[in-house]
């Protein structure tokens, strides 16, 4: 019984350490490259702007799709990992 | 034919489409009717999310606003995909495994109170109707279009229609019904969008056309737009705004909003397991995607083609004669959406950004005010008219639209009656009410919430998009703090929770109502609703963000104050974070 709840409880850990992971990567395309730190990429040029305009028009939006089936890949090995897969 | 009769032929097969695969889909089982997307693909689930998902806000008038506010307005591209990421991770996987139907039913049951579940269903009322707002002014502009008719008139009959379309309801809960919708209204999106990038860039892919070169001029496509609107006395088009602190609050406020939207959330909770809710989370995403890297080209190369069409030689010579105006900006006319007052006498349109800074160069030219006013949610209906596109496009523009506002609509509509009918009535006022009662109470508040939107929608708030921003803001202040703390934390009990969302939900429609009058009745606001008189320059539509933080905030201390949380819930919130059958102590 314990061994099982130790399962769950690491199971549950290794859940919010990815959330957590692929969170900053969230906020990072966003907020970050799109908005607050785009000063900082004003001399990358595309297309006739910088690079976090790209960001913010588009680069974070590609970002996103992935981020959704990184997770969800990530977490569906997990729950075979750890033996918790419906 | 006229267009007239191209646009009524177009939306009338796409409808006749809808009610077809309705029939054929409903003949085959009622079952399918209640669990919408039991059973299927996380593909075809996905896409019927997508087009559940994307309505007036995102179809009619999302692009019309980044065409007005340039990189400013990127704010909702960003906002409504990254909820998505907050949806995937946070809630949809949980709620799954729960397995309950409705929002309310998760808040009520894991904070074990009818409190708490009363609260929510307040919550998602004010939020629905507040959305359903937005939808009718989208809906309005596109029925005052296409039957040539004052906006208060095309309003009216898409209140009309809206209502009959939402209590023939049972075509919302059909999965292919709204795969078809999806169809329709991508098609109808896309297809303008590559005509108009081929004319201007001669690529293929709008999303791409976007940053390629604008072939008349050679330069590339952002940086001509940036000289023609610079010209006019328009800030550039990809200019960095001043208040970040703003633009955060606000494209957060729409990230957590989404994941907080009880229609939204409910297509999850009918998957077939909860490996399937991640999976559709992010089809769902991508076939959003596919019209939201469409739309920031749209909105480019519209504003582009529209400066043309008023200087046809350039920002810096004469502008057309108001005489010889193209027939689109007739037709507009007519819906008082455009609007043209010769200040200078001189019969031509001037069109440029009327302020202090540009005063003296408009003195110069002679002209004594801006002479022309579009609506922005006009633009992106009005986009394949501007580019002289032909007359079936512009028929299929107005399918599209009507798709996704109408689909939209119905979908809240139906929401706020089984919240009234069922969550409200049933489950606290009167738990005797026959069948009959139910229905009739269903349909009762639907009637008053389609006149409550309409009545509001004539003088809306905002824009359609900006309307359904602030939906987003209720939602975001109140629904989803209590989503996640109900699975994230143990900790939060059922005082912690009621005092957080009433909050959130407070905090946000006071500052909401402060600059937009009370119930969004006109006149009524206690400030301007300008930049000046927002607290540290945060704007309405952006509160939500902060509400969410009052939310968190009130609830962890208030429950840190108060009583644990009762052993049984604690296994609840263990048992729905786990995949397989039930946590620890229920399983055996």
């Amino acid at each position: 019984m314990s061994d099982h709840t130790q399962n769950q409880e690491n199971y549950w850990k290794a859940n919010v350490r990815l959330i957590f992971g692929c969170l900053i990567v969230w906020a990072l395309v966003s907020y970050g490259f799109g908005i607050l730190l785009r000063p900082l990429l004003a001399n990358i040029e595309i297309g006739g702007t910088d690079l976090g305009f790209w960001f913010a028009q588009q680069g974070s939006i590609i970002s996103f799709i992935i981020l959704v089936f990184f997770y969800a890949w990530r977490m569906n090995s997990l729950d075979k990992e750890f033996g918790l897969e419906e | 034919m006229s267009q007239f009769t191209i646009n009524l032929l177009f939306v009338g097969a796409s409808f006749a489409l809808y009610f077809g695969i309705a029939i054929w889909a409903r003949a085959g089982s009622t079952k399918e009717f209640y669990v919408a997307g039991g059973g299927v693909h996380p593909v075809m689930n996905g896409m019927a999310t997508a087009a559940d998902w994307m309505s007036a806000a995102s179809f009619i008038s999302m692009a019309g606003l980044i065409a007005a506010g340039g990189y400013a307005n990127s704010t909702f591209l960003m906002g409504w995909t990254g909820g998505y990421v907050l949806l995937a991770m946070l809630l949809a996987p949980y709620l799954r495994k729960f397995g309950k139907f409705t929002v309310p039913d998760f808040i009520g049951d894991r904070f074990y109170s009818r409190t708490a579940r009363l609260v929510a269903v307040a919550c998602l009322i004010i939020a629905s109707v507040t959305y359903v707002i937005g939808q009718m002014t989208g809906a309005g502009v596109a029925f005052s279009r296409f039957l040539e008719v004052e906006n208060n008139t095309g309003l009216m009959i898409a209140a009309v229609v809206v209502f009959f379309y939402a209590v023939l309801g049972g075509m919302k809960g059909i999965t292919y019904t709204q795969v078809a919708q999806y169809c329709v209204l991508i098609v109808a999106y896309t297809i303008p969008a590559v005509f108009i990038s081929l004319q201007l860039t001669d690529t293929f892919i709008p999303a791409i056309g976007l940053f390629s070169e604008h072939t008349q001029s050679g330069m590339p496509l952002l940086a001509k737009l940036d000289e023609v609107v610079r010209e006019l006395g328009f800030r550039d088009y990809t200019a960095d705004v001043d208040n970040k602190l703003n633009m955060v609050l606000f494209t957060l406020s729409l990230m957590i909003g989404t994941a907080g939207l009880p229609h939204v959330i409910i297509r999850f909770f009918t998957v077939p397991k909860v490996a399937d809710a991640r999976w559709s989370a992010g089809w769902a995403l991508v076939f959003i995607a596919l019209l939201y890297l469409t739309a920031p080209a749209v909105a480019s190369m519209a504003r582009l083609n529209l400066m043309t069409t008023i200087y046809p030689e350039g920002p810096t010579s004469e502008s057309i004669e108001y005489a010889e105006r193209p027939d689109w900006i007739k037709t507009w006319e007519q819906t008082g959406l455009i609007k043209y007052e010769d200040k200078n006498n001189d019969g031509r349109v001037q069109f440029y950004n009327d302020t202090p800074s540009f005063n003296d160069e408009a003195t110069a030219r002679g002209w004594a005010g801006n002479e022309l006013t579009v609506n922005r949610d006009i633009l992106v209906l009005a986009n394949p008219e501007i580019a002289n596109l032909p007359s079936w496009v512009i028929g299929l523009i107005a399918a599209g639209g009507l798709a996704a506002a109408l689909s939209t609509a119905a979908g809240l509509l139906l929401a706020i009656s089984s919240a009234v009918s069922h969550d409200l009535i049933k489950g606290s006022i009167n738990p005797d009410i026959t069948e009959k009662g139910e229905l009739l109470a269903a349909r009762i508040s639907m009637f008053v919430a389609i006149i409550v939107a309409t009545y509001l929608g004539m003088n809306p708030p905002g824009f359609a998009a900006q309307v359904v921003a602030l939906a987003f803001g209720i939602a975001a202040a109140s629904i989803f703090p209590a989503l996640m703390m109900g699975i994230f934390s143990k900790r939060v009990n059922s005082k912690g929770a009621v005092a957080g969302m009433l909050a959130g939900l407070i905090s946000t429609l006071v500052y909401i109502f402060t600059y937009l009058g009370w119930f969004f009745i006109p006149e009524t606001n206690m400030l301007a609703n300008t930049p000046d008189n927002w607290l540290f320059g945060v704007s309405p539509l952006s509160f939500g963000a902060l509400g969410a933080v009052i939310n968190f905030t009130v609830a962890f201390t208030v429950s840190n104050m108060t009583e644990d949380v009762p052993e049984e819930i604690q296994e609840l919130v263990e048992s729905v974070r786990y995949p397989k059958g039930a946590g620890g102590a229920v399983d055996h």
